[in-house]
């Protein structure tokens, strides 16, 4: 390293080739993404989020919220559950035929030795793919998240840190627009010890009117607002809960297929 | 013009050329640094009383939060990395700064992008990317006061009376070169022009990346190597390993940083996840550069604060190096990735070994630079062992606290709640840590700013000096013209 311009070489080969690695290629693979269709179904995935949602994730980057939430689902790997839908005219052979057949741990090629098996003797079987691990165990999605997931997110809010669950899923798991608002105003009323600071100035308390307002806050016992009073979300509110609904990777896709409910899962 | 024939400029005239900018860095970042520690405290105070100033939408911890970092980062590490690199280019070229207005101008500019940007996330205009949260008005001013300065330490580094480099001029120029091309291609792919999708995360993640570690490590282990061998009174042993620890550091260092697990395609973090343990090869080669290079001196150097403060640097830069590949490796990192593991190898990263490395060169160049003591020596050494206990006490409950909520995390039958409640002891013990380490902070920004106040007293009083001193005997000239009348 003999004068100055050799460093500088060295740096423009070095920060040079990880820049065509990880911006130039990502960008040539996958910025051209299209929508893909979802498994078994001509629809395509995923489509726009509606305006309020789009306005709601503007509202969730400005608060920061993915200092705290993921939004990216994991799985370890895919199992294989063989389910039996008729017995066909002789129920007894088919009886037989599984007993004889080991149904734990199935892959896709078990799975499909054993259906045969099955259908040799004149039953009707069918494979569905579960997809396993811990995130999917606890009921945070029923699939791992893909790039298609964001395609439209601007910005994309993956996040890195789990201080609060992950939300890729949440719009499925927990519907219920009142809970959502309920716990951004005040989240230790509908789970306990939760760490989530309340975001109370996302709303207004007012004076009850001639009628209640149609959009008030619907409390559990004991914690809501002194009598005669309302809580009302603001906009910002709204949107931001718009957005959390709107939040659903629960689709079955090419690259990350799955077939089972979503399991019971806590907020 | 013969080069030869011009006089070698003095160390001492050197060191002053660098002054002025040196002050206008340094007491910004000073500034910063507790300001920083206080966002960053009141952030982590939210965890042991989730209604703490609840009621207030720009002191929420999901602004908070980044703002504590981005102020440590852009506050205090980029600027004080520069002041550092600045005067290292200087002595190590043998030549004086020259057109300083340029780099105060470029310094203030410096400060007033961080308190724009630093505005703007507390008020909700944040970008949404980690690490790159400052909007335009931050942005701008930030990336142009960095070419200014990398543009006048080039200009020093061209300069310079000996052809052949010594290892931290490697490190220090590459640094120079690394900024602005990755904050510039970060804030155009993902600010100005976003890109689509997922791809917004990967360049996210290569831009952090590249600045949080490759950036750091070159200005941090360019200091090191210029001042270790100083104080162990033994020349760097060797160049050639020295030499292997850039080129492996760069080349492998630059590819980390896509988690594994990422939903991107599959090559993207395998080839992130093979690089970043081969940075095994980096992190031994400066290891062994160290290690012969001070043995035997240790002991003889216990007093000496820099000294103290370079040895914890390179510690906590093998270590977070260690932390590093622990959650690159695919074995390893589901039991840590989304944990407090990922925040505690950051801030062991940029406190433990970038900020310590800069407080050693600061309390060495900066008395030298000004031609005046730190009023308050002793400080120093108290400051040292503040740091270390509070990074400690920070750094190592996160670490231990992410992998035990790791594990919980990994077990569907532990509710999650139970994984957040049984973080709230580690997190007590890491506000702890952050407290003391506000206070050693405190004391820096007293001696940094005590110190500028000795250089302005002392200009006041050369002010004072020139203005009451009698009037110059008269000048030969005006004798002269008197005579001339007399004459006449």
């Amino acid at each position: 390293m003999k004068n100055g311009f050799r460093v500088f070489l060295a740096a423009l080969i070095a920060l040079g080739a990880s820049w065509c690695g990880f911006v130039l290629a990502p960008v040539l693979q996958l910025g051209g993404t299209k929508q893909t269709t979802i498994l078994n179904s001509p629809d395509l995935y995923p489509v726009g989020r509606p305006g309020e949602a789009n306005q709601g994730l503007q509202v969730y980057r400005t608060h920061g919220c993915a200092a705290c939430h993921t939004e990216q689902v994991q799985q370890s790997g895919v199992a294989c559950d063989l389910v039996l839908t008729s017995a066909g005219n002789n129920p007894m052979a088919v009886t037989n035929a599984i007993s004889s057949l080991k149904l734990n741990d199935l892959d896709k090629d078990a799975a499909d030795a054993a259906v045969d098996k099955i259908t040799a003797v004149g039953g009707k079987a069918e494979i569905h793919i579960v997809a396993t691990g811990p995130d999917v165990a606890r009921g945070w999605g029923r699939r791992h998240s893909i790039a298609e997931d964001y395609l439209y997110d601007d910005p994309v809010q993956l996040g890195s840190v789990r201080i609060g669950p992950d939300l890729a899923d949440v719009g499925a798991r927990l519907p219920d627009a009142n809970w959502q608002l309920v716990h951004l105003y005040a989240p230790q009323s509908v789970v306990k010890d939760s760490a989530m600071p309340p975001f109370r100035y996302l709303f207004r308390i007012q004076k009850i009117g001639r009628a209640p307002s149609p959009n008030a806050l619907v409390f559990p016992k004991g914690f809501g607002p002194p009598a005669g009073y309302e809580v009302v979300p603001t906009a910002r509110a709204q949107e931001l809960v718009a957005y959390l609904l709107s939040l659903r990777a629960d689709v079955p896709l090419h690259d990350a297929p799955f077939t089972q409910p979503l399991a019971a899962s806590k907020p | 013009m013969n080069v030869k024939e011009i006089k070698n400029p003095s160390v001492t005239e050197i060191d002053r050329s660098c002054c002025v900018p040196l002050l206008a860095l340094f007491g910004g970042a000073a500034l910063w640094l507790v300001g920083g520690s206080v966002l960053g405290l009141l952030a982590s105070i939210k965890f042991h009383a989730p209604d703490f100033l609840a009621n207030c939408a720009w002191l929420t911890y999901g602004r908070l939060q980044p703002t504590a970092d981005d102020v440590l980062l852009y506050g205090f590490c980029l600027p004080a990395g520069l002041g550092v690199t600045l005067w290292l280019l200087a002595r190590l070229s043998q030549t004086p700064l020259r057109g300083v207005i340029i780099p105060v101008f470029a310094a203030n500019l410096w400060h007033l992008g961080v308190f724009v940007g630093l505005v703007a996330i507390l008020i909700g205009d944040n970008t949404g990317f980690a690490w790159l949260e400052f909007p335009r008005g931050g942005s701008v001013p930030i990336f142009f006061a960095y070419l200014l300065l990398a543009l006048w330490a080039m200009m020093i580094f061209a300069g310079r009376r000996e052809r052949v480099l010594y290892p931290s001029q490697w490190f220090l120029v590459a640094a120079l070169f690394w900024f602005p091309w990755i904050y510039s291609t970060a804030n155009l792919f993902l600010v100005a022009w976003p890109v689509r999708g997922v791809v917004q995360a990967v360049i996210g993640w290569w831009f952090a990346n590249n600045l949080l570690v490759v950036w750091t490590g070159l200005i941090g282990l360019g200091a090191v190597f210029y001042f270790l061998p100083k104080f162990a009174g033994r020349p760097l042993q060797s160049h050639y390993l020295a030499l292997f620890a850039f080129w492996t550091f760069i080349l492998f260092a630059t590819w980390c940083g896509i988690p594994p697990g990422a939903p991107v395609p599959a090559w993207m973090p395998t080839l992130s996840a093979t690089a970043t343990v081969l940075l095994i090869v980096p992190l031994l080669a400066v290891l062994l550069v160290i290690w012969q290079t001070v043995r035997g001196s240790i002991l003889s150097n216990w007093n000496n604060t820099p000294f103290c403060f370079f040895d914890a640097g390179v510690d906590s830069f093998l270590l977070s190096g260690l932390m590093l590949m622990a959650m690159a490796c695919p074995r390893i990192s589901p039991l840590i990735q989304f944990t407090w593991f990922g925040p505690a190898e950051t801030q062991l990263r940029l406190y433990g070994f970038f900020a310590m490395t800069m407080f050693a060169a600061v309390y060495y160049l900066l008395p030298r630079a000004v031609g005046i003591e730190f009023p308050f020596p002793k400080l120093a050494r108290v400051h040292y062992w503040l740091s270390l206990l509070g990074i400690g006490l920070l750094v190592v409950p996160l670490a231990v606290g992410g992998v035990l909520q790791g594990s919980g995390l990994q077990n569907p039958n532990v509710a999650f709640a139970d994984t957040t409640k049984a973080m709230l002891p580690f997190l007590r013990v890491s506000t702890t840590g952050l407290l003391l380490m506000l206070l050693g902070n405190l004391l820096f920004f007293v001696n940094v700013m005590g110190l500028t106040l000795r250089w302005k007293l002392a200009l006041l009083k050369k002010f004072i000096a020139f203005v009451k001193s009698p009037p110059e005997p008269e000048s030969a000239y005006a004798s002269l013209r008197r005579d001339k009348e007399v004459r006449a």
